[in-house]
């Protein structure tokens, strides 16, 4: 996506606009770790993730609002990996759990799409990058409106039908340690955005179904799923 | 061409290299748009170029790929890395305190010029602007199983050096035959050649524009062969690749600038 586009995200403190870099956070919600099981003890993970598991979703699979996720040819359902986004808006670089928050202009939900995948020991670039596999929006909420950020409830609808609630609170690292884990080796800059993590079971959609993620204090993120045009 | 961006003086400057001092000389000077010419230790390199999506390539090299053990895949080890993860010709990289191996990864970068959605390899080339020398650097202490290689390891602040000049493609006569070198205190320590890429420059741009739409100043660091080594604080490493110049890099104690 142009960057010009993003600024159409309504955002009404500093820096006022996102800088088109969004960073994922693997099994982060206790659900998604749990869905493992003791798998993460065997070949070819051998233990849990000790460090936040991050990943890059590129300029290229920026949407907004309202657009359409297109379902690639071959390809039967993908994965809609509903999280809370924090929105950068003071460059946070090793910054201590206690004042991490500071670092933050306000919230958005990330809906990470992907091709369904079992295996997380290689980056799956191929099955999360793909153009416009990263809708997000409706608007950044200040976090001054937001009394308490690690209590905000995600529901992911499917076609209109409740498919998956899930909690800032269930969070295994919350917000702000996840803040100041990351940032003790990696400078977000304003406008950045670190999605928290999403639950398990991601639910899974066709071409055809849309998808609306809400929360009462951050909006509705609505996308479309549709066939790929080939 | 080969073109610097570097800063001077108080502003952002486009440079090239003084021509009879020759661009791959240690010391070759450069010369700004205005005329000006300046000696390397003068200025502050910056990536040459305005870096969008950073795509990095993981055992692309098969002497590599052996040396550390894995088996070739049947598709490419792609991973992302974000802009605070690149660093200039001449800047400092850090090494955190208490690991025991960090090492350089000398790498050809493929800079995108036009973009590129699902480009057949025949084409794939015409999308290219240029090539610089990138030298990524990896702390395998902090390698998990997880996403490996994961961003502890690969996308720490600094890390991923990347110039000193963009080197515009027609000026690059076969890029899939090009030495690499990488010094470490003037002494050799990698060498290998482009020409044993695993997945070569016309398929990575096939292969990655099948499912992402590739712009202008997207880069693709296209891996490293064989001959990574430890280096500690104090230590100069020169990336140095055939027709690109040399890359140079000094690695420093995290705390010295904590």
């Amino acid at each position: 996506m142009p960057r010009a586009a993003l600024r159409e995200i309504p955002f009404d403190v500093p820096p006022f606009e996102l800088s088109g870099i969004v960073y994922g956070t693997l099994l982060n919600h206790r659900t998604a770790l749990e869905a493992l099981g003791e798998q993460v003890r065997s070949p070819p993970y051998n233990a849990p993730p000790r460090a936040p598991v991050l990943y890059l979703k590129p300029r290229n699979t920026l949407a907004l609002d309202g657009e359409r996720v297109q379902v690639p040819a071959g390809v039967a359902e993908l994965e809609v990996g509903a999280a809370v986004g924090m929105v950068i808006g003071r460059t946070a670089c090793r910054v201590s759990e206690t004042n991490a928050l500071d670092h933050v202009a306000g919230f958005l939900i990330v809906n990470d799409v992907s091709i369904p995948h079992a295996s997380y020991y290689r980056p799956a670039v191929r099955l999360k990058a793909r153009d416009g596999f990263c809708p997000l929006g409706p608007r950044v909420t200040a976090r001054a409106k937001i009394s308490d950020p690690s209590a905000l409830t995600l529901r992911t609808y499917v076609d209109g039908a409740l498919a998956l609630t899930a909690r800032t609170s269930e969070l295994l690292r919350p917000l702000a340690r996840l803040l100041a884990d990351v940032t003790e080796f990696m400078t977000l800059a304003p406008g950045d955005v670190l999605a928290a993590g999403a639950a398990a079971p991601a639910p899974r959609v066709r071409a055809g179904q849309t998808v609306a993620i809400e929360t009462d204090e951050l909006g509705t993120l609505t996308s479309l799923f549709v066939a790929e045009a080939t | 061409m080969m073109r610097a961006r570097v800063a001077w003086s108080g502003a952002i400057h486009e440079a090239t290299p003084v021509p009879d001092a020759g661009a791959s000389a240690p010391d070759a000077r450069l010369r700004l748009a205005d005329g000006r010419v300046l000696s390397q230790g003068e200025v502050v390199w910056l990536p040459p170029f305005e870096v969008g999506t950073v795509l990095a390539l993981g055992l692309n090299y098969a002497d590599h790929a052996k040396e550390l053990k894995f088996s070739a895949q049947e598709e490419p080890l792609v991973f992302l890395k974000g802009p605070g993860a690149l660093l200039g010709h001449r800047g400092a990289t850090r090494r955190p305190a208490g690991v025991k191996f960090m090492h350089y990864e000398c790498e050809l970068a493929v800079v995108i010029g036009r973009a590129a959605k699902r480009v057949a390899r025949a084409e794939a080339m015409g999308h290219v602007a240029g090539y610089c020398i990138a030298n990524d650097y990896a702390v395998r202490d902090y390698l998990e199983n997880w996403y490996r290689p994961n961003l502890r390891a690969k996308n720490r602040d600094g890390a991923t050096v990347l110039g000193p000049w963009l080197v515009d493609a027609e000026d690059v006569a076969d890029p899939a035959d090009l030495a690499l070198r990488t010094f470490v205190n003037g002494q050799l320590r990698q060498s290998g050649n482009t020409r044993d890429l695993v997945f070569d420059i016309p398929y990575l741009i096939e292969y990655l524009s099948s499912f992402m739409t590739l712009s202008p100043g997207d880069v693709i660091l296209t891996g490293t062969p064989e001959g990574v080594t430890n280096v500690m604080p104090g230590d100069e490493v020169v990336c140095e690749i055939d027709g690109l110049g040399r890359l140079s890099n000094t690695i420093v104690a995290a705390e010295s600038t904590g």
